[in-house]
This record gives structure tokens, sequence and C-alpha cells, in this order.
């Protein structure tokens, strides 16, 4: 059932382009796509980990810059009269580059979640964005500080026979952006359901038990933050190649707060849950601005967060499948879990 | 009487001190391969806190733990699961949110190893062995008596069925030695029973077993040696039927006139 | 020399408000245990509240500060009742979001009906400074400092003098025991995130004519009242009021002797590093509060 509609979906959006035309909304679901990914990327660490997390965007804006830096170049002072010089490289090992980095970001951050719990890790991974931002802001010689990273280079695809297939249409961005999207839910569902997704599951749940049975909380909460990293580094590349102009506001608190809405009201813990909440907070805005303010949305999208919280608390796409499933249950009710036997055979 | 078997859990010269409160001083405990030993004592006696020394919740102010040779000292509770010394818990001691099943899968962690990149790829190595696990869990679930309630969520069984549960979740991952924390606290006498039952199964399977218990039917019935603490200190060790005749056990538990009685 | 000096007249100024958010947080955090994201928001209020007094209008600047803490104090027992007392008993990361939601409407709010400009709020104080040799300070910050030492002395005595501070106090300690005592433990939770958020409000009204009121300003702030409860301990005011001096002395000396850009850099450097080192904060949680 879930892989006839997952299947659907996927064919749907492949064919948007075909009807639609303008070029304005078209732009909007592209940047919708990206953030989707970031926003998955989250709900591993939120939803799946039980970790809140709320430095995310940093790990989307430094693949941003690494790619950025990357494709760009750079010729940069450190400290103690040393240089670093970088000469251009192509796109796609900015890609490359950027999730290899964002991981390791993440790695550290996940060391820092095991010794730092509960709300001074959350904490904690503001203080990590804002300084990142802060770095990005003033380190001038690296990133040009407010004065933002353009012409950024478009990804550009090596076709064998064929030649380079430089993407830069939205037509070209958009099936990337899919493809990628795609692929990281296919990568993020296999590993929820696998080994380590039901560690990730059992120390989120009852750590002391989780522990009793040799699970290593340190090793899972680390491995989880790379992952979950890395693919927003992915996003956040992703990102920079698209818009082709990067700067240090992209490192705002409210571009973390954006993706948590979107996994919260989709659902943390369930895999659609961000497609779905990603869905709607990033075509509203778009839809939205013609008769609404940006910051008369925003009062809005903080009045959504709080009536989700209050009244649909698992999100949109848990309380639904759960309304499906009371439909057509016996009596003994069950929430589908996430590795129940027909779930692990349609995602094998 | 059984032959000197070899030692499973050596405890020497423990002790343990929350500043300046003496929670445990001067224990020396041996538990033999494939024994059932329960320690007993009245509340406040150091149980729990012997127990959670055991299986590395807590680090002994003085002394050592070894299992099988390896010195437990300082180990991470997940580094005692790997070396086959499992513990169930008294409260919580399920995974409340997920079905029966996914429970015993979860406690199948240390089974079913496989790399994280191979899982996001989908490798077939991966695979077989999630088959091999879904088969285990299956086959544990039937072990314990609760394929009626395997896919209901373990946070909605009763107090005794949850109990079982999380004794699976423990023999899931098989365990060489298996520690349980008031394993029939809350039970009644028919749940008792079969509990008992379970715990001598487990033990012809091989494992060693060490339970905390109040139930002193139970513990006599059921324990190869008991252990009696009192004040942090070890009062009295041996077979239930010397245990139950000791004039310094009795006076634990009852007072002072009890022992002249 | 001349120029330390200087330095340390500022980080007095600067740690008066800081330690004056700082107080607040802690309570709200020690008592509740509520990650109150919406404290920078409020001592964005309590700036913007000055502006409305003084220039829309047009009253006496010394009235604006009662009013600005009096309106913080509401805003903050609304907040309270509306959003957290139907929450009490969820998880901590329930509270936390809802917390962030009601952050981002309010600044969106307050962004939307004033807009993103900067402002300036006018003050009555002579524009020559006050010099006393080395040093010269403005009359404002004078009262700035003045005004934020008037308020930790009277949050002081409310906490450690009054019946509501004593059963704030037990409260703290232990919340069920203090109820079987007789504790109103809601009234409790509602003043306390009253008081807080009206001492977040008081700190955003004397900052706020020192530098600029725009509508973003308190997102610096709630990162740095955090700092200031992880260096002091949760619950503890003395420590509250130590840690606000210690950030302003590090943001002075930092962006004095290091580089100016990186100087609000130093609340979130302390905080990372402090719970690197020290996960449960400078000081283990207070053993009572005051």
């Amino acid at each position: 059932m879930k892989a006839a509609v997952a299947i659907v979906t996927v064919v749907v959006f492949a064919s948007v382009p075909l009807w639609l035309r303008d070029p304005y909304l078209m732009n909007a679901l592209i940047t919708t796509g990206i953030f989707i990914v970031g926003a998955m990327s989250l709900n591993l660490l939120l939803g799946f980990t039980g970790q809140l997390s709320l430095g995310h965007i940093a790990f989307f804006g430094i693949g941003a810059y690494v790619s950025a830096l990357t494709s760009l170049g750079f010729d940069a002072g450190l400290p103690f009269g040393f240089r670093i010089v970088h000469d251009p490289w192509p796109p796609v090992a900015g890609l490359g580059l950027a999730i290899v980095i964002a991981g390791l970001c993440g790695y550290f951050v996940g060391l820092l979640s095991f010794r730092v719990r509960g709300a001074y890790f959350v904490i904690v991974t503001i203080s990590f964005a804002e300084v990142v931002r802060l770095v990005a802001l003033n380190w001038v010689e690296l990133t040009q500080g407010p004065l933002a990273l353009t012409n950024i280079p478009s990804i550009t695809i090596g076709l064998p026979g064929v030649g380079d297939l430089v993407l830069r249409t939205k037509l070209q961005n958009y099936y990337l952006v899919l493809a990628v999207a795609v692929a990281a839910y296919i990568l993020i569902s296999r590993l929820v359901h696998s080994h380590f997704g039901r560690a990730m599951r059992g120390l989120m749940e009852n750590e002391s038990l989780a522990v009793s049975v040799g699970i290593d909380v340190t090793k899972t909460l680390t491995l989880a933050a790379v992952i979950s990293a890395a693919i927003a580094g992915a996003a956040g590349s992703l990102y920079a190649h698209y818009i082709r102009i990067i700067d240090p506001e992209v490192f705002a608190f409210i571009n973390t707060v954006t993706m948590v809405i979107m996994v919260i009201t989709g659902g943390k813990g369930s895999l659609a849950g961000p497609v779905v909440g990603g869905m709607i907070f990033g075509l509203l805005p778009v839809l939205l601005r013609p008769i609404m303010a940006p910051e008369a949305q925003w009062i809005a999208y903080g009045g959504v967060l709080i009536v989700i919280l209050f009244v649909l608390p698992r999100g949109i796409v848990p309380s639904l499948a759960q309304r499906f499933a009371r439909r057509r249950s016996r009596a003994k009710t069950v929430t589908p879990g996430v590795f129940s036997e027909r779930d692990a055979e349609e995602h094998a | 009487m059984m032959a000197l078997a070899a030692a499973a859990l050596k405890i020497e010269q423990v002790a343990v001190r929350f500043g300046g409160l003496i929670a445990l001083s001067d224990i020396n405990v041996t538990v033999g391969e494939g024994e059932i030993v329960s320690l007993i004592g009245p509340n406040g006696a150091g149980k729990t806190t012997l127990f959670n020394i055991m299986t590395g919740f807590l680090h002994p102010s003085h002394g050592s733990v070894s299992y099988r040779g390896a010195v437990l000292n300082g180990m991470k509770p997940h580094q005692i699961a790997d070396l086959g010394l499992i513990r169930t818990f008294q409260r919580t001691s399920v995974f409340p949110n997920d079905t029966v099943y996914d429970n015993l899968l979860i406690g199948l962690h240390r089974q079913g190893r496989v790399g994280v990149l191979e899982a996001m790829l989908g490798q077939p190595r991966a695979r077989a062995l999630e088959r091999r696990l879904r088969e285990r869990a299956g086959a544990l679930v039937e072990w314990v008596g609760l394929e009626s309630r395997a896919h209901d969520l373990a946070g909605s069984l009763s107090y005794g069925e949850q109990r079982l549960v999380g004794v699976a979740l423990a023999l899931a991952a098989e365990p060489s030695m298996l520690l349980l924390d008031e394993p029939v606290s809350g039970m009644n006498a028919s749940e008792t029973h079969t509990f008992v039952q379970l715990i001598r199964n487990i033990r012809d399977r091989g494992v060693t077993i060490l339970l905390v218990e109040h139930d002193m039917p139970m513990v006599m019935s059921v324990s190869d040696r008991i252990v009696v603490l009192n004040y942090g200190r070890i009062i009295a060790e041996g077979v239930p039927d010397a245990i139950r005749n000791d004039p310094a056990v009795i006076e634990a538990y009852l007072g002072q006139g009890a022992a002249r009685a | 020399m001349s120029e330390f000096l200087q330095h340390l007249i500022n980080m007095l100024v600067l740690g008066g408000t800081y330690a004056l958010l700082g107080i607040g947080l802690t309570l709200i955090f020690g008592i509740m245990n509520v990650v109150n994201f919406t404290h920078g928001v409020l001592y964005t209020f309590g700036a913007y509240i000055m502006f409305i007094v003084v220039h829309q209008l047009g009253f006496n600047f010394f009235l604006a500060l009662p009013l600005a803490v009096v309106a913080g104090w509401l805003l903050g027992a609304a907040i309270e009742l509306v959003l957290l007392r139907p929450l009490r008993g969820s998880d901590i990361d329930t509270t936390m979001l809802v917390m962030i939601g009601a952050w981002i409407a309010m600044q969106s709010g307050i962004l939307w009906i004033w807009g993103g400009v900067a402002k300036a709020i006018a003050t009555p104080f002579p524009d020559a400074p006050l010099v006393l040799g080395p040093v010269s300070v403005s009359w404002l910050r004078l009262f700035v400092l003045g005004a934020a030492a008037l308020l930790i002395v009277a949050t002081y005595l409310l906490i450690n003098r009054t019946k509501l501070g004593c059963a704030m106090r037990a409260t703290f300690q232990d919340q069920d025991t203090a109820s079987l005592m007789g504790v109103n433990v809601d009234l409790i939770y509602t003043s306390t995130f009253a008081i807080g958020s009206s001492l977040a409000a008081a700190a955003g009204a004397l900052l706020g004519p020192v530098y600029v009121v725009f509508p973003q300003m308190g997102d610096l702030a709630a990162v740095k009242a955090f700092a200031i409860v992880i260096l002091g301990g949760l619950g503890n005011i003395t420590g509250a009021v130590i840690g606000g001096f210690i950030l302003a002395l590090a943001e002075e000396l930092g962006a004095g002797y290091v580089s100016s850009g990186y100087r609000d850099a130093m609340g979130f450097l302390i905080i990372i590093a402090v719970l690197i080192f020290k996960p449960t904060g400078l000081f283990a949680r207070a053993e009572r509060v005051g």
C-alpha cells in the first residue's frame, strides 16, 4: 500500500514540468524540494533519534558554502601567516566535499549530544549554528561576508560520449532535486528499517533498556548525526548551485525553524511527514505572497506550530495513518510500527 | 549439592559510598556458571545498589567486579551487555510504543549487526540477516507464550505480560548470564509459578542467573544459593534451607525478638 | 590603561542589564523547567514599549520604564496562562517548540506593526558625558546602571524576604511538598513567568535607548540570557548576576582586543565551552533559589 502511494507520488511530481509553465512556481517547487531534503535529514535526528537539534541549518549552510567555495576557488589567510589557496573544482566535487565536511561537523555535534543532554543540548546546537553564521559573516576574505558568494557555477554532469551537461535551466534542476529527494527518502527509509534504525528507536524510547541489550549510545547518536548532517549538506550544496548566490543569511535561525515546523507539522518520526510538511510550508509563503505580507505569514506559522502541538502533536501524516488504521482494524488496534513485517517487505 | 562450578561473576571487596553514606561495604560474592543465585534483604539493604554495580549502571568506590575473568569496572553498560551479561528492569521493562514483536527485534541488537552503508544500499546480506532476525523474534515470542499479543503495543500489555516481554527481550540479547531485577514483583501466584518455570528453563539452556527478589517462597523454591544483604553488608550466604533457619537472617527481617522465638 | 578602565565602565553598565536578563531566565528555567524561548521577545517588547511611550504617546521618559516592566509582567502572565499551563506535564520538547512558535509569532507581529527599520529612543539626558578622570560615561548609561542595580536589589528582596518569594523557593526545591504545604503552584508558576518576563522587558527598556530598537534585537539577547544561566547555574540568582558581568566582561574584552565583529559570538562560545567541559553548567543546580 505504502509503496503504491510512494510510486504514484513520484510519478505525479515527475509529470509536473509537463503542465506547469509558471517559472515563479517552478522556482518555488525547486527550493521547496531542496528544503524537503533538509527537513528529511532533520527528521532523522528529531523524529527517529529523539534529539531536538535546533542548529540544523548549520549543516545546510556549511554544505552550501563548502560547495560554493570548492567550485569558485578561494585565497584566504589563516592565523600565523599561512595562506590557503584553492583553484576551482567542478561543482560535483563541491557536492561531494559538502557531504563529507557537513558530515564531519555532524560527527562533532553527535559527540556533544552524548555529553550534553536535554535542554542544554538544544541550546548548544543553536549556539553552534550562530557561531558558524558569525564566522561566515566576519571571515570576509574567505566568504565575502555579507557581500555574498556570487556566480556560483551550476552543477555539470559529464555524460560519456555526449559531453558536459550543464544543469542551468529550471527544468533540469527540478529533476535533479527530485532525483536527490527520492534518493534521500529511500536511503533514510532503509536506514530506519534496519538494525541501526532499531537502535535509534530503542534509545529514543527507553535508553536504559536499550543500553542493557548492548546498544551503544554514543556511537548511535553520533552516526545518526553524521548521516543527518551529510544529507543536509548535500541539500545545501544543491541550493548553492541552483540559486548561485550564498550569503550568511542562509544560517539564519528562522531557516532552522522553518525546517522544524515542516517536520513537526508533517509528523516527526514518519517518513512522509517532512514531505507533506515541506510542501505545505514551502509553497504556502509563495502562494500567499500576493495577499499576505511575509511578517503576517510568520505570525500565522508560529500560530500553526502552536496549534499543531496542542491539537495534533504527532503531526498530520501519523494522525491520518492512525485514522485509516482505526477504520479498517479489528478489536486489537495496532499503530503501524516502523518495523512491522508488512513494511519491511515493501521496503526490502 | 553442586560440584564446584567455574566462577562466572566475581565480586571482590566491593564498597560503594555516596558522599558520606556507605551503601555497600566488604561485598564478596561469587556466582558459579549455571547457578541460580538470589540476592535478598530488607528494604534499603543495598540490593539495588549491588545490582547496579553488577550491571555497570553504577561504579564501585572500591573493589572489583569481573565476569569470566574480564574486569567490569569502568565499563559502560552496553559493553557489559556485549560480554553476555544482560539485565532486566523492574519498572519500564519494555519499549512501550512498539509492538511486542518489535521489542524483541530491538533486543536482538547484538545478533544482527549490519553496517549502516550496507543497510542503506539494500545489500542482500543485510536483507538475509533481517529475515533471520525476524524468524528468531517470532520464535522468542512463542517461547514466552505471547503469540496472541505479538502485534500489540508493549505498553498496552498487563504488568505481568510486560515482565515476560522484558525477559524475552533479555533472552533475545543471547545472555550467558541473566540478571533479573525483582522479576515477579506485582505478579499473582499463578504468574509467579509460570515465571519460575521459565527461569528454570532458561537455566537449563546454560544461562547463569542472578535475581534480586522480595518474594520469599519464590526465592526459596528456585534458588541454588541465596545471598542475604543488610545495611550494605552480607549477613548470610548459603543454600535455601540454611538461610531459612539462619538467625541473623530472621533477625534482619523480623527484628530481634523473632530470632529467639 | 584608561582604555581598559573605559571597557570596565562599559562592562558594568552592560553587566547590570545582562544580569536582569539572566535572573529572569534563571527563575523561569529553574523553577518551571521551561526552556523559555520567548525571553528574547520580551526583551524586544520592553524596548518597543519604551519607544511607544516616549515617541508615540509622548509621555515622560522616566514613566516609561515602570510601564515597560508592568507590560512585560502582563504579557508574561498571559503567555503562561494560555500556552504553558495547558501543557503542564507534557514533555520538555513540546513545551520548547510551543515557546518557539510563540517567539516567531510575536516577533513577526512586532515586525509587522512597527516595520524592520531600527528606531532610536530620545532620552532627556544631556549629550555631554560625565567625565571622571581618565574615563567618561554618559548620563544615560549611569541611569541604566542605577536602574538595573535597583531592580536587581528589588528582585533579591522579593525572592528572599517576601511570602511570594518564599513560596517560589519552596516550589523550586520540591513542587509536590510545596503544594502539600498549601502553596498554590499554579499561581507560583504564573508569577514566576510574569516576574521573569518583566525583568527581560526591563532589560530591553533600559538598553533600547542605549542602542537602537529593532524587531530582531531579542534574538541575541535570548542566547546571552541562556549563556548567563548556564554560567551561573539554574535558579541561582547570585550566579546569574555574576554570570551577567562575566559575559559583559568577555564581550568588552573580546570586542576591544580581538575583533568587534565577533563580540556577539562571546555568548555562544561561552555556552559551547562551558557545556563541553562541564555539561551540567559551571555551578551545580542551586540548592535554593536566591
